[in-house]
Parts: structure tokens; sequence; C-alpha cells
């Protein structure tokens, strides 16, 4: 069976495990953003937070990720929200250490003169520090989503839906199609969101 | 009339216990230089972070324009005083005209006033408005990145200007054409002026008073002339650094 005659069957499902799989990327990324940015920025003021913020996000990063969907699952149940959590650990490391280095990066003569200018440290933040930042932020945010389109297959293994579900469904019958049915949209979805997010890292990085 | 600046028995110390300035008072008044002169290490930057509180002292006070600096927030201290370093620090994502403008910005200035002042300062320091306002830093040579550096401090019309070093990264050249302007900017502005720097020359031509410090301590403070004829030791180290001395002949 080739895999156009199959999506042209299966089409409405098909637009409908894309649409989980978007979703559950989307949720996830916003939400490490949210979390991520102020604790990097947090971790350029407290000097005594740097390393153990930085290696518990390192130790979440070395789990399997099929084991920390386990994990999750005596918490939170089967289902989409297990699984972004899950993704949401993932993609907080390259968020939070970009916008730490990012930041810690900035030239220190223009901090100081910033400072001794009489900036308040939210201005020194807001205009100088952020936007000179915010090509490796970017960058970071970019590594985040991308790794997180391919994690995203994994969910489906605990009913989250997504592309994974055609994957899943092709390894158990052995069927070649039905596992490139669901990785080829997965894998051109990552190539999208790269292509897109670099596009704006180079139009928001002052250079 | 009060003075422009005034230090009375400033003193840092290092949580370690280590003394960087100890007992340190003048008077900078409007229209003065202080020139703080001594070798690296001997407490001449430290004294000047002391006095805008990017450090705080331990010991001591500092009025800026007759005001405690102690009893201001540190940031509203600062905008009172310009502050100039070697490095100069120009925001590179922002025009030269957005880095002169910064303070008169957060202070709320209207933006007509802002872009007046932005003009007049760019003429004040030698450089065509109509050409600079809208490049960016790394378009500029040293010098002018310095000259902008200048401007910037003065922009929101101090009575005090702090410089550290303000030429020591720049070719000969162009620090010898900054200097001669300097001199004769320091006269028109009639703000109070400390100015530290390691080169006695420079000191010598800049300085309205000479203050010479040695290991935290203002070891002479006194005019140029003062400071040639005197015998402290640290003095004629320095007057005789200044000398080269006859050229050697093969």
């Amino acid at each position: 069976m080739g895999l156009l005659s199959f999506y042209s069957r299966n089409s409405a499902e098909l637009l409908g495990l894309i649409w989980q799989h978007v979703y559950l990327v989307a949720v996830s990324t916003g939400a490490a953003i949210l979390v991520g940015v102020p604790l990097g920025v947090a971790l350029t003021r407290r000097a005594a937070w740097r390393a153990p913020v930085l290696g518990l996000a390192n130790v979440f990063q070395t789990i399997p990720s099929l084991a920390l969907f386990g994990f999750l699952i005596p918490v939170f149940g089967i289902g989409a929200w297990t699984a972004i959590t899950a993704l949401i650990v993932y993609a907080l490391l390259p968020i939070i250490r970009n916008t730490y280095t990012g930041i810690a990066g900035v030239d220190p003569a223009v901090r100081e003169a910033g400072r001794g200018m009489g900036m308040t440290d939210g201005e020194l933040l807001r205009l100088v520090e952020l936007p000179l930042a915010a090509g490796v932020i970017l960058a970071g945010i970019r590594v985040a989503t991308v790794v997180s389109v391919g994690v995203a297959t994994i969910g489906a293994a605990i009913g989250a839906g997504g592309l994974g579900v055609y994957i899943f469904r092709g390894v158990a019958t052995v069927d070649d199609t039905l596992i490139m049915a669901g990785a080829l949209p997965a894998a051109l979805l990552a190539l999208g969101a790269d292509a897109v997010l670099g596009f704006v890292e180079r139009r928001l990085a002052w250079r | 009339m009060t003075a422009a600046l005034e230090v009375r028995g400033l003193g840092y110390v290092l949580p370690a216990g280590r003394n960087l300035v100890e007992n340190v008072s003048f008077t900078v008044g409007a229209g003065e230089t202080l020139v703080l002169l001594g070798r690296s290490g001997s407490g001449k930057t430290t004294t000047l972070k002391l006095i805008n509180r990017l450090l705080e002292p331990t010991a001591g006070e500092v009025l800026v324009a007759g005001e405690r600096a102690a009893g201001l927030e540190p940031t509203r201290l600062r905008r009172r005083i310009g502050y100039v370093i070697q490095e100069v620090g120009l925001f590179p994502h922002f025009t030269v005209a957005r880095n002169i403008g910064l303070v008169p910005r957060l202070e709320r200035w209207p933006a007509e006033r802002i872009a007046a002042r932005v003009h007049e300062l760019l003429t004040l320091v030698g450089l065509d408005p109509a050409a600079f306002v809208a490049r960016y830093p790394e378009q500029l040579s040293g010098g002018q990145r310095q000259r902008v550096g200048v401007a910037r401090a003065l922009a929101a019309d101090p009575p005090l200007l702090l410089l550290d070093e303000p030429f020591g990264a720049l070719d000969p050249i162009t620090r010898v054409e900054l200097q001669r302007e300097f001199r004769g900017l320091e006269g028109r502005l009639g703000k109070g002026i400390v100015f530290v720097t390691h080169d006695v020359r420079e000191g010598l031509m800049l300085g309205t008073r000479i203050g010479l410090m040695q290991g935290g301590r203002l070891a002479f403070l006194g005019t140029p002339d003062e400071f040639r004829a005197s015998t402290q030791p640290e003095a004629v180290a320095f007057m005789s650094a200044a000398d080269p001395g006859p050229a050697v002949r093969g």
C-alpha cells in the first residue's frame, strides 16, 4: 500500500494527528519559555542558583524519554498532560542555559556604563541585556522546539496522540508504510519549525 | 557656593579585610578638574566607584552638589553624575542618538528636547550631528566612540563628571587630539570633574589640581606646579617617569 493512497484515504485522521502534535509542542514549548527565560535571567542575578538549577535541568535531559513518560503516568495519568509535562522538562535546559549564556555574554563594559549612568536593574535588563541576548535565547528556543517535535512522537505510547500514533501502530503491525506515514510529517514539522524560528532569530538579533 | 563634589574621610574595606581606600578627602568646585593620579591598584578607580556608589563606601561621606550621596537612591544619584570609562561601553544596538539620549529618555524628557540636546552635544564634542546621529557604535573609530561616550555622560547636564582613563585605549595621536579638545571643554562646561589616569603628562595637562594616590591613600594633593616641585617620593617617581631623558646616541 502506497503512502499517498494511505493519506488520501485517511486525510481527516492525519490532519487530526498533526494538529495534536503541534498542540503538544506549542503548549509545552510556550510553557517552557514562560518558566525558562525568567529562570535564566534569575541565574544571572543569583550566582548561587547557577550550579544547582543548570545541574538539575541537565539531569532531566539525561532521562530516556520513554522512561520519563513512564515515571509521570502515576502522577498525571494517561494522556496529553503527561506528555506536555515531559516535553516541558526536556525544553527547559536549552532555554534556561541559552538565556543565561546570552545575558552573561553581554560586554561587561556595556553593563558597567549602563549601571554607572543610573539605569535600574529592570531598565538594564529590558533595554540592554535582553535585546543583546535575543539571538542566543532564540537559538535555545529553536533547539528546544525541534527536539520537542521528535520527542512528542513518543507521546502516542501514553495516549497523548500525535503523529506517533501511526509510528507505534506501524511498529506493532510491522508496516513500514504506516511508520513512514507518521515519521515523514513529523520530520517536516521539525524542519518547518526550525526554518520559521531561524527566520525570527535573524530578524530579532540586533546584528 | 556649594562644591560640585565633597569627599570626606572616604574608605573602602573588602569583606575579607583588605583596605582598598583609606581616609580620602577632597573637594572639587565647579569648573575644577581634580586628576587622581596613581599606579595600577592604588585605589583611583575604586575611589570613583565609591563616589557614584557602584561600590558602597565603608567609611566617610560623599556630597554631590551639596547633597549626601548616601541619602539618595543609587540610580537617582548616578543620573546626576556623568560617568565615562576607558572601554566607553556604548550600547551596540543603539544608534549614536539613542546612546546619547538614554538618560534624558529614562528621565522622560519630551522627544524634541532630547533630539535638540543630542544635536547640541554632538556639536560640543566635535562630531557633525547630521553625519553621526543615525550611526551605530561599530561604525565609529575609537576616538569618535569616546567623543560619543563623553557626550552621553553630559546628556542630562550633571553637575559632576567622573572619567576613568577615558583616553587610555586610544592611539597616541588621537589621544593627544582628544586631550587638547577636552582641555578646551573643561572651562566651558563649568562642571566639577574627577579624572582618573596613570599618565602623569595627561594629568598635568588636564588637571587644575593633582591628587596622587598610593596604597589607597591620597599621598599628595595640590596644583600641577606644586606637584612638579614636590619632594614626596611617589610624586618624584612619577615626574621622573614623565621625563624621557637624553636620547641614546649610537
